[in-house]
C-alpha cells in the first residue's frame, strides 16, 4: 500500500486521492453522504423540529404575534376540544376509507398487470398507471369537482364521500405499484405448485398470494394512508364544508392567523403515523417501500 | 370383453401445444403405464416440460388428449387432476413451516386432522426429515428442500407424479445420493413417477423407460439399455451417450454395406499389433488422431483410412498413462463384434453435441 502512494507518478494527485479514499472506506461513505445528510438533517428534521417547537408557543389574540412563552395551551384545546376530537376521528376515517377503497381496486389490478397480462403489455400498463401522476394535482381535483358538481357527469355534489372518492383517484398509483412489485416478486411456480395440491384459485389467493404479498401492500397503504391524512386541497375543493385536519391546519394559519396553534394540529397527522408505520414495521412493509 | 388392458396411467394422443408461431410439442403419442418409472429426455427447448405442463393442467394443449388413468383430462383444471407436482425450484411456500407445506394438499382436500398429521408425518419419515417439522424452508439445505417438495407431493397419494428437473439444483454428490434415493421411495410407493431431465446419465440410472425428445417430437421410447445400446436414430444416438456413427463410404468398405450404423465406443476394441479378429468381428484401420487419459478410461479418437472418425473407449485394466500418451499418430486397428453394429433409420445429419 505504502509502496503504491509513494511512488505514484508526479501530477497524480487525483490518482493519490482516489487511492486514499479506497483505503478508507469511513471518509468516503462521510463524504458521499454529507450532502443528502444535510438535507435530511436540516430541511426535513429541522422544519419537523422547528414545527414542533411552535406548537408549545402561543399567539397573541389581538395583533397575531407569536408569543415565544412555553405553554401546554394548544395541545389542552386541542385533546379537550370536542371539535378538534371529532375531525381527527373524521380524519382518520377519511384516510382508512380511502386506503381500503384503493387496496380492493388496486389488488386485481395489479395481479392482472403482473401474472396475467403479456411482458409487452405490461409495460403498457405500468405506463398507464403512472400517467395521471403527470398531470397536476389540482387539475385532477378541480376535474372530479366538475364531475360530481349537481349537473355534472356524476352529479354526486360535494361532501365527505366526494372527498374520500377524489381522494381515493388520486392516491391509486401509490397502492398498486407496490402490490405490483410484491406480486412481481412471488414466484409463478408457488401458484402453479397451489393449484397442483387441490386449491381453487380463492384458496390460493387466501392462503399463498396475500399472506406473501402482505408487506407489499401495507407499504401502499403507508403512503395512502399518510397522503389522505394530510391532505387539504382536495377537501377545499369538493369537500364542501367538510372539515378535515389538514384545512383545520391551512385555516389556522390563513384565516385565524394562528401558528402556534396550526403547529400543534399538524403534530396530530405525525404521531398518528409514527405509531402506524412503529405498528406494522413488524410485517416488513419498511422493505417494500 | 375378456382380455385386459395394461393400466395406464397416462395416455397422450396426438398433443400439440404452439406459443404463438413456435410449436414447442409437435405431436406426441405416449403411453405411461401404472407404477412405471419414466423418464422424458432432451435438450432444452425439446418441449418435454411443457408435455409435462400439460399432464400436471397448467397448460392447456393445442391439440390433443390427455388422460390420466383411463380418463380425459385435457380440459380439466391442475385442481382437478390426480397428479401432483415436483417442481424445478421446489415451490415451497416460504410462509409456512415444512409441516404445514407437507400438510398443504391434505388440507385443502379436508383431510381430518389427526389423519392429516398422521400422514404427513409420515411422508417426511420416508423422505428422511423426521424433526424438520417446524422449520421454514429458507432453514433447509437445497438437498433437504427438494425432499420436502417430495413429501409435500407424495403424501396426497397421487396416480402420477411428475417430477420437473428434479435433482437439477442439486450438486454431483448429492445428485447421485437423490438418484438412487428416488429410485428407492418409488419402489416403495408403487406410484407412476414421470420426471423430465436433459441429464441422459440421470435417465439411464433411474427410469424403467425413457422418451427421448427432439424438437418437440419423440425420437424413440425404450427401456435404458435399448435406448442406448440401439439408438433409433443419429439424434438419440449422439444425444445419449457417444455418438459413433459409421456411414457412406465407411459403411461400405468396412461393413460391405450401405447405410449408417452406430456402434458405442466401449464396444471397440483397439489393436495395436497383429492380434487375429474373430469370425463374428468386424475391422477397420486408422491413425490415432488423440488419447485422451480419463482415470479409470482411456478415450481414443482413430481417424479412418475408409473415412470418418471413431471414438474408443478402454478401461484402463493394464495400462497406465505413461502408456498410452506415445501413441498419438499410431497406426491401430478398431475392432468389435456385429451384435454391437445398428442400423439407424435417418442418414446421419450433422447433429449438435448434447
Amino acid at each position: 500500500m505504502t509502496t503504491i502512494t509513494t511512488t505514484a507518478a508526479p501530477g497524480g494527485m487525483r490518482r493519490r486521492a482516489a487511492s486514499f479514499l479506497h483505503r478508507h472506506a469511513g471518509v468516503r461513505l462521510s463524504l458521499l453522504l454529507s450532502a443528502p445528510l444535510a438535507w435530511l438533517g436540516l430541511a426535513y428534521l429541522g422544519a419537523l423540529a422547528a414545527l414542533f417547537v411552535t406548537a408549545f408557543w402561543s399567539a397573541d389574540v389581538f395583533t397575531g404575534d407569536v408569543v415565544k412563552v412555553f405553554t401546554w395551551a394548544n395541545f389542552t384545546d386541542l385533546v379537550t376540544g370536542e371539535v378538534y376530537r371529532t375531525i381527527t376521528l373524521r380524519s382518520l376515517g377519511v384516510a382508512a376509507a380511502v386506503t381500503l377503497i384503493d387496496l380492493v381496486v388496486a389488488f386485481p389490478m395489479a395481479f392482472a398487470m403482473a401474472k396475467l397480462a403479456s411482458p409487452r403489455a405490461q409495460r403498457w400498463l405500468v405506463i398507464a398507471v403512472l400517467t395521471p401522476l403527470w398531470a397536476s394535482y389540482l387539475v385532477k381535483a378541480y376535474a372530479w369537482r366538475v364531475m360530481l358538481s349537481a349537473d355534472g357527469l356524476l352529479g354526486w355534489g360535494y361532501g365527505l364521500t366526494a372527498t374520500v372518492v377524489t381522494l381515493s383517484y388520486l392516491w391509486l398509483p401509490y397502492m398498486i405499484l407496490p402490490i405490483y412489485a410484491g406480486l412481481e416478486r412471488l414466484p409463478n411456480s408457488l401458484l402453479d405448485a397451489a393449484a397442483d395440491l387441490g386449491a381453487r384459485p380463492w384458496r390460493t389467493f387466501r392462503t399463498v398470494v396475500w399472506p406473501l404479498t402482505f408487506p407489499a401492500v401495507v407499504a401502499g397503504s403507508i403512503f395512502t394512508f399518510s397522503l389522505s391524512l394530510g391532505d387539504y386541497i382536495t377537501v377545499k375543493i369538493v369537500g364542501g364544508k367538510t372539515q378535515l385536519i389538514g384545512n383545520v391546519v391551512y385555516d389556522n394559519i390563513g384565516a385565524a392567523n394562528n401558528l402556534p396553534f396550526a403547529a400543534a394540529v399538524a403534530t396530530v397527522p405525525v404521531v398518528i403515523m409514527l405509531i402506524y408505520l412503529a405498528a406494522v414495521r413488524r410485517t416488513g412493509a419498511l422493505e417494500n417501500l | 370383453m375378456f382380455y385386459v388392458m395394461p393400466d395406464q396411467a397416462v395416455s397422450l394422443r396426438g398433443l400439440r401445444k404452439s406459443f404463438g408461431p413456435v410449436e414447442a410439442v409437435a405431436g406426441i403419442d405416449l403411453d405411461i403405464a401404472d407404477g412405471e418409472f419414466f423418464a422424458m429426455l432432451g435438450p432444452s427447448g425439446s418441449g418435454k416440460t411443457t408435455v409435462l405442463r400439460m399432464i400436471a393442467g397448467f397448460e392447456t394443449p393445442t391439440a390433443g388428449t390427455v388422460e390420466l388413468g383411463g380418463r380425459d383430462v385435457t380440459r380439466l383444471a391442475p385442481f382437478e387432476r390426480d397428479v401432483n407436482t415436483v417442481f424445478q425450484d421446489y415451490a415451497l411456500f416460504p410462509h409456512m413451516s415444512v409441516l404445514d407445506n407437507v400438510e398443504y394438499g391434505l388440507r385443502v382436500k379436508k383431510v381430518p386432522k389427526a389423519e392429516r398429521r398422521e400422514r404427513a408425518l409420515d411422508a417426511l419419515r420416508s423422505v428422511r426429515l423426521e424433526g424438520f417439522e417446524k422449520r421454514r424452508p429458507a432453514q433447509l439445505s437445497g438437498g433437504q428442500r427438494q425432499r420436502v417438495a417430495l413429501a409435500r407431493a407424495l403424501v396426497n397419494r397421487p396416480r402420477v407424479l411428475l417430477l420437473d428437473e428434479p435433482l437439477g439444483a442439486l450438486d454431483l454428490k448429492l445428485r447421485e445420493e437423490m438418484q438412487v434415493e428416488l429410485k428407492a421411495i418409488q419402489r416403495e410407493v408403487g406410484i407412476t413417477f414421470l420426471f423430465v431431465t436433459h441429464d441422459q446419465e440421470e435417465a439411464l440410472t433411474m427410469s424403467d423407460r425413457i422418451a427421448v425428445f427432439n424438437q418437440g417430437r419423440i425420437e424413440q421410447v425404450g427401456t435404458p439399455a435399448e435406448v442406448y445400446e440401439r439408438p433409433a436414430t443419429a439424434f438419440v444416438a449422439s444425444f445419449v451417450g457417444t455418438s459413433n456413427l459409421i456411414s457412406g463410404e465407411a459403411a461400405r468398405t468396412v461393413l460391405g454395406r450401405e447405410g449408417t450404423f452406430s456402434v458405442r465406443p466401449e464396444k471397440l476394441r483397439v489393436v495395436l499389433g497383429d492380434e487375429e479378429t474373430g469370425p463374428d468381428e468386424h475391422e477397420a484401420a486408422g491413425t490415432i488422431r488423440e488419447v485422451v487419459y480419463a482415470g479409470p478410461a482411456t478415450r481414443f479418437v482413430v481417424d479412418l483410412d475408409a473415412g470418418g472418425r471413431l471414438i474408443a473407449l478402454q478401461q484402463n485394466l493394464q495400462v497406465s498413462s505413461m502408456d498410452v500418451t506415445g501413441l498419438r499418430g499410431a497406426r491401430v486397428r478398431l475392432v468389435w463384434h456385429r451384435r454391437h453394429e445398428f442400423p439407424i433409420d435417418t442418414p446421419a445429419e450433422p447433429v449438435a453435441a448434447g
